[in-house]
C-alpha cells in the first residue's frame, strides 16, 4: 500500500514537472533576478553597478515619467474597467431576459471584436478615431457635434482609449451570462409571489448572486489593464506630450530604447507591487459586498 | 383581466426598448470591422472623402494584392504560423499532462503547488520579461523564435487550470477498468483521459492560437531580423511606410485578422466554453 502510495506520488512529481522547471526557469529565477537589478545600473554592455536603493528613489522623488505614467494608467484603469463591467452586465442582463431572442446572434455579435486584438486593431482605431475622415466624428457630425482630434489631443486621447476598449467587454459578458443561468429561477419566482418588480429583482437576487463574479472580472480586469502596451505603443506612442504614457510604455522606453535595464527592473517591481495591493485590496474588500452562497448576507 | 392586459403591454415596450439598447450595441460591435472592410476595398482618391461612404466605388480589390507586393507579409504570415503552431502543441502537451497529475494523483504537497499554480497566474508577463531577454540573450536565443515558442512546453497555469477543472469532470472508474486492463497512470492520461477531452483540448488550442497569433510585445522584444518577424511586427514595419495609406492598412489589418474571426465562426462554442470555465470556476 505505502509503495502504491510513493509510486503514485513520483508519478505526480513527474507529470507536474514540466510546469515545476518552468516555473523555476521563466518565473522564479527571473523574478529574483529582477529584484537583484532591480538595486543595480546597468546597461547590458558594462558589468553592472550596486546602486542600492537610488533606482527607486529617483523614481519616487525626480522622475516625472513615471509619476505621469503611474496616473494615466491609473485613470485608464479607473475609467475603463468599471465602465466595462457595467456595460457587459446590463447587457448580459438584456440578453438574459427570457423574453428576448436572438440570444446565440447577439451573443455572437458581442463576443466577435473580443476575438481580434493587436496590432491590426490598433490601427484600425487610429483610422476610426482619424479627426477628419474617422467614422467616430462622422457620426457626431451627424449629431451636430464637431468632434474632438481624439488621440492628437491631450484631453481627448485616454477617452478615446477608453471608448475603443469597451469594444473588447464580450469576454466578461459571456461570464455575465453564464453566472446569470446560474442564478436559481425559484428565487425569481417567489419574489414574483411577494410582488417584486423587474428592477427590485435584478437589485435584490440577481447583483447578489453575481457578486462573485463581479469580483471576478473586476480582479482580471485590473491585472489586464494596468499591462496594457500595444495600443498605447502603436495609436499614440505615449503622445501628446505624454499624455497617453502608459505604464509598460514607459517600463518598455526606459528599459529597450534607453537600455536602464537596472531601473526597468525597479519599475517592473513597483508595478508588480501595485498590481498585487490592488488584488489584495478587491480580495479583503470582497468579503463584505461580494455574497457567497450557503453564507447568508455576511 | 385589465391589470394583467397592461402588464402585458409594459413588457412588450421594455422588450422594444431592450432591442433597440441590443441592436445599438451591435451596431458599435460590428461597425468597425465593417468600416475595415469597406475602407480596404477603396482606392487612395475615396478614402479621404468626408462624410465616408460605406460602399466602395469603384472596389479596389486590387488592394489585397499590392499589400504582398509593398511588403513580406507571406513571410510574416509564415513565421507567425510556425510560432503559433509551435506554441500550441507545446501548450496542449505540458499543460494536459500536468493538469492530469493535478487532478488524478495524489502526492503530499500537491494542492499547495496547486495553489501556486493559480497565484502565478496574478503575475503580470512584463515583471520577468527584462530578465528573460537577458537570460535568452545569454543563452544566444534573441533573434531566434525559441524566446517565443519554448516557454510554452512549460506548462501555462491557466491552461493548467482549465484542463484539471475539466478532466476532473471525466468518472474515476473509467481510470480504474483502465488500470484492470493493465495501464499505468501515463497510459490512463494518454489512453482515457485524453482522447475524452477532446473539447477542453481543442478550447486551449484556440486559446493559445488567439494569443500567440496577435503577440506584440515579446517578438518586439526578442526579433530584430525582418525576415523573421510575425504578422503584428510587419504590420506595424508596413505602417512605417504607409501611414497615409488607410486603404492599405485596412486590407494588411483584414488579412492579420482573418484567421481569428474564421476560427471564432468555426469554433465558437470551444471560445465560449472556455471563457465560461474560467470565470465560474475561478
Amino acid at each position: 500500500m505505502s509503495r502504491r502510495t510513493r509510486r503514485e506520488a513520483l508519478e505526480f512529481y513527474i507529470s507536474v514537472s514540466p510546469w515545476i522547471i518552468g516555473f523555476i526557469i521563466f518565473t522564479a529565477y527571473p523574478i529574483g533576478f529582477s529584484l537583484f537589478l532591480s538595486f543595480h545600473e546597468w546597461n547590458l554592455l558594462e558589468s553592472w553597478q550596486y546602486v542600492g536603493l537610488s533606482n527607486y528613489i529617483t523614481m519616487f522623488t525626480e522622475d516625472g515619467l513615471f509619476r505621469q505614467s503611474l496616473k494615466v494608467t491609473a485613470i485608464y484603469t479607473g475609467a475603463s474597467v468599471p465602465l466595462g463591467i457595467c456595460v457587459a452586465l446590463i447587457l448580459a442582463a438584456l440578453l438574459n431576459r427570457p423574453s428576448i431572442r436572438g440570444l446565440s446572434v447577439f451573443r455572437t455579435i458581442f463576443y466577435l471584436p473580443s476575438v481580434t486584438s493587436g496590432v491590426a486593431v490598433a490601427i484600425l482605431w487610429m483610422w476610426i478615431f482619424n479627426p477628419d475622415f474617422g467614422i467616430i466624428n462622422y457620426f457626431l457630425k451627424l449629431l451636430g457635434i464637431n468632434g474632438p482630434p481624439w488621440l492628437a489631443s491631450e484631453e481627448w486621447v485616454l477617452p478615446a482609449l477608453i471608448i475603443m476598449s469597451l469594444w473588447g467587454i464580450g469576454g466578461s459578458m459571456i461570464i455575465f451570462l453564464a453566472g446569470l443561468q446560474g442564478v436559481p429561477q425559484e428565487l425569481y419566482e417567489s419574489a414574483e409571489l411577494d410582488g417584486a418588480t423587474g428592477w427590485h429583482k435584478f437589485r435584490y437576487i440577481t447583483i447578489p448572486l453575481i457578486t462573485p463574479v463581479i469580483l471576478f472580472n473586476l480582479i482580471t480586469g485590473v491585472i489586464g489593464s494596468f499591462q496594457t502596451f500595444t495600443q498605447a505603443y502603436i495609436m499614440t506612442n505615449g503622445g501628446p506630450n505624454n499624455a497617453s504614457l502608459f505604464y509598460i510604455l514607459n517600463l518598455y522606453n526606459q528599459s529597450f530604447r534607453n537600455m536602464r535595464m537596472g531601473y526597468g527592473c525597479a519599475l517592473a517591481w513597483v508595478l508588480f507591487l501595485v498590481i498585487l495591493i490592488c488584488s489584495l485590496v478587491l480580495l479583503w474588500t470582497s468579503n463584505k459586498w461580494v455574497y457567497y452562497e450557503g453564507g447568508i448576507l455576511k | 383581466m385589465k391589470l394583467t392586459e397592461s402588464r402585458h403591454i409594459n413588457s412588450i415596450l421594455i422588450d422594444i426598448l431592450v432591442y433597440i439598447i441590443l441592436g445599438l450595441g451591435s451596431f458599435f460591435m460590428l461597425l468597425p470591422l465593417l468600416w475595415m472592410v469597406s475602407s480596404s476595398l477603396k482606392d487612395m482618391g475615396s478614402i479621404f472623402i468626408f462624410p465616408p461612404k460605406w460602399i466602395p466605388n469603384p472596389i479596389q480589390w486590387y488592394n489585397y494584392i499590392a499589400i504582398w507586393q509593398e511588403a513580406p507579409f507571406l513571410g510574416y504570415i509564415e513565421n507567425t504560423a510556425i510560432i503559433t503552431g509551435i506554441c500550441i502543441l507545446g501548450d496542449v502537451l505540458s499543460a494536459s499532462i500536468v493538469a492530469f497529475g493535478f487532478a488524478r494523483l495524489k502526492a503530499p504537497g500537491s494542492n499547495m503547488l496547486f495553489i501556486l499554480v493559480l497565484s502565478t497566474m496574478m503575475i503580470p508577463y512584463y515583471v520577468t520579461i527584462i530578465p528573460r531577454y537577458i537570460m535568452f540573450k545569454s543563452w544566444g536565443w534573441i533573434d531566434t523564435f525559441l524566446p517565443l515558442t519554448v516557454p510554452a512546453f512549460f506548462g501555462y497555469p491557466f491552461f493548467i487550470f482549465l484542463l484539471r477543472q475539466f478532466f476532473m469532470t471525466i468518472p474515476r472508474e473509467l481510470d480504474d477498468a483502465a488500470r484492470i486492463d493493465g495501464c499505468g497512470s501515463f497510459g490512463i492520461y494518454w489512453k482515457v483521459i485524453m482522447p475524452l477531452s477532446r473539447t477542453a483540448l481543442l478550447t486551449v488550442g484556440i486559446f493559445s492560437f488567439m494569443e500567440n497569433w496577435n503577440d506584440f510585445m515579446a517578438p518586439l522584444i526578442f526579433l530584430n531580423s525582418p525576415e523573421k518577424y510575425t504578422i503584428a511586427l510587419g504590420l506595424n514595419f508596413f505602417r512605417g511606410f504607409h501611414a497615409a495609406h488607410w486603404h492599405y492598412l485596412m486590407a494588411a489589418s483584414t488579412v492579420a485578422l482573418l484567421p481569428c474571426l474564421a476560427l471564432f465562426f468555426f469554433a465558437q462554442r470551444y471560445f465560449i466554453q472556455g471563457i465560461v470555465t474560467t470565470g465560474l470556476k475561478g
